[in-house]
């Protein structure tokens, strides 16, 4: 078990490499993926049950479908740093010929991807019925899925939301990012969605807030109480209150670096608060 | 020449609710999802064997591609069930992301395709599916002719690693392939022989291609019948060499001529065999209501319309 230092020290490497890859390219979506880091270290990392090596069955072990495809740096980072592929892959982001596609693919065999996701809204469906085949073989691991805040304005989540509880689909936590910006601006002047939790509720999911979403004990407590929560009848939401941009003071509280890459000077700047821990690829 | 003939007409939704419920037995894999049309698609008696594999979705069409998406991580081999204008048009970017380009073993399985869907008129009657399937890498479309062929097909897919669209449809048509047969994907079935013309098919427009090969006959026309129950990969070989000997092709199929069979022939033949061509199908245009029959005839959809274009596309060799 990782201590919670641990963790942060990855978590700030993580943040170094989803800076450097974006930067490199001069693409990519690094406000989503740097609120996201603390999560999906934790995730990996302290939370999720996982076989050594990969396969696309992933029978017996916990599963993780990552939906808003697009912060798809801070995917490979953590898909890297644990043992998926080589670290110095993500040199390739969004290159010719590599695996690391700038939204995550199954398509060039890049191991711990286990679907397709970029265009918005299909995780939580394919996440159900990974559960549900669970279910069917007897495996009582779970699934975990990643969720924009502004990915929920497409309808199929909601066809989705309403299918988990009407089948009990309790073997499933859905975590959505509540960070409150989408590309065009705040969730709330894009297209206000009012109390997500409160829609969560209705659709009697139990539903779980992690105020901290970017504290990596709060994040291991919150999710210790959503997985409490599992084979009880019910699917599990989880909402992660996050800062888009997090650990990187220029890219915090705005949804302006949503999907564009930062300069050389500003590189430089943003690398400056975040100091190598366990060394750069 | 070869003839068919029928003691029995029936439909190839039919076909594939016998192949499933077959599948259901022989195949503990296999999985079926539904999108409230359990009757429509034939799946009652998979369903009453095996409720256990049997997912109502309810009316969510895009929820249901990518449960099926997921079912396969896992191991299961999921075939939907719904209309074909169900199975495709509304949920093509479901059916692109998270079963093509990430290369799911699903099984879509789309009913009611075409005009002979009848009375329910344009909103339901898919016309242009075949080219929506047929234009994602990756994906196998096979469109069956009677009811063997359907449920032949059926078990078929099942052993095959890949997502399928397979299209069937409501009407009762003759049954005229064996129920022996062993479907094979790709393969093209040759159904006559013939010297003059070659009539390349699918769907429920085989039947009425080998009712127009029996009255060329009598006009000392003899006809080629081909059977492509898989449009896609099409078997290039087979079109190439029948074309070799006759020098002409008509292509007949219940699909919008935008993007159907006939395309797909016409690629085959402009880079291999450059040979005349006419297209039986509909004319970019949508359907409406009507009784099937009527509908066929009111598109030209029938072995009328083959005679005639085979007519013309002798005298353009």
């Amino acid at each position: 078990m990782a201590n919670t230092k641990e963790l942060q020290d990855l978590t700030t490497q993580v943040r170094r490499d989803i800076l450097r890859m974006v930067h490199k390219v001069n693409s990519g979506h690094p406000g989503g993926s740097l609120g996201c880091a603390e999560f999906l270290v934790a995730l990996y990392n302290e939370i999720m049950d996982r076989k050594d090596g990969f396969d696309m069955d992933g029978l017996n072990e916990d599963l993780f479908f990552l939906s808003n495809g697009h912060i798809s740096p801070v995917f490979y980072s953590v898909l890297a740093h644990a043992g998926y592929f080589p670290v110095e892959e993500l040199n390739t982001f969004r290159l010719i010929d590599s695996r690391l596609q700038g939204h995550p693919t199954t398509h060039e065999g890049l191991p711990g991807v286990r679907i397709a996701s970029g265009s918005l809204g299909q995780g939580m469906s394919v996440a159900l019925g990974a559960a549900q085949a669970k279910k069917l073989n007897g495996d009582k691991s779970l699934v975990y899925t990643l969720h924009g805040d502004g990915e929920l304005q497409e309808g199929q989540n909601w066809e989705a939301i309403m299918y988990a509880s009407a089948k009990k689909v309790d073997n499933l936590i859905c975590t959505i990012d509540l960070n409150g910006q989408q590309i065009d601006g705040s969730t709330d002047t894009v297209l206000p969605m009012g109390s997500i939790e409160a829609k969560f509720v209705a659709f009697d999911w139990e539903v779980i807030t992690i105020e901290k979403g970017n504290d990596i004990d709060a994040i291991l407590k919150g999710m210790a109480e959503a997985k409490a929560l599992t084979g009880k009848g019910k699917p599990v939401c989880v909402l992660l209150k996050t800062v888009m941009g997090n650990g990187v003071d220029f890219m915090m509280y705005t949804h302006a670096w949503h999907g564009k890459a930062p300069s050389d000077e500003q590189l430089e700047n943003a690398l400056a608060q975040n100091p190598a821990t366990l060394g750069d690829y | 020449m070869k003839t068919y003939t029928y003691t029995e007409k029936k439909d190839t939704r039919s076909g594939f609710g016998a192949g499933l419920a077959e599948l259901g037995r022989t195949n503990p894999n296999v999985v079926a999802l539904c999108a409230d049309l359990i009757g429509s698609l034939k799946m009652d008696e998979f369903i009453k064997e095996n409720p256990e594999r049997f997912f109502q979705i309810g009316i969510a069409e895009a929820n249901m591609m990518g449960i099926a998406a997921g079912l396969t991580i896992g191991g299961k081999i999921p075939f939907t069930g719904t209309f074909a204008n169900f199975s495709t048009g509304r949920v093509y970017d479901q059916i692109r992301q998270s079963i093509a380009y990430s290369d799911k073993n699903v099984k879509i399985c789309a009913s009611h395709a075409g005009l002979t869907l009848g009375e329910d008129g344009a909103t339901h009657q898919i016309l242009e599916d075949i080219g929506l399937m047929k234009m994602l890498p990756g994906m196998t479309v096979i469109n069956t002719c009677d009811y063997n062929q359907t449920k032949a097909a059926t078990i078929a897919i099942a052993e095959y690693e890949g997502p399928v669209y397979l299209r069937f449809g409501r009407p009762s048509v003759p049954i005229f392939t064996p129920a022996d047969q062993k479907f094979e994907i790709g393969k093209a079935v040759q159904l006559t022989e013939g010297a003059d013309v070659t009539i390349v098919a699918t769907g429920h427009l085989v039947w009425e291609a080998l009712e127009a090969s029996k009255a060329l006959y009598e006009k000392g026309i003899t006809a080629e019948v081909i059977n492509i129950h898989t449009i896609k990969p099409l078997d290039a070989k087979a079109i190439i060499d029948s074309v070799t000997k006759t020098g002409c092709i008509v292509t007949a199929e219940e699909h919008n001529i935008l993007g159907g069979l006939g395309e797909s022939v016409a690629r085959v033949l402009a880079t291999n065999k450059p040979a005349p061509q006419e297209f039986v199908g509909t004319k970019d245009t949508f359907g409406e209501s009507g009784t099937p029959a009527q509908l066929m005839d009111k598109y030209g959809l029938n072995a009328e319309a083959i005679i005639k274009a085979c007519e013309t596309v002798i005298k353009r060799k």
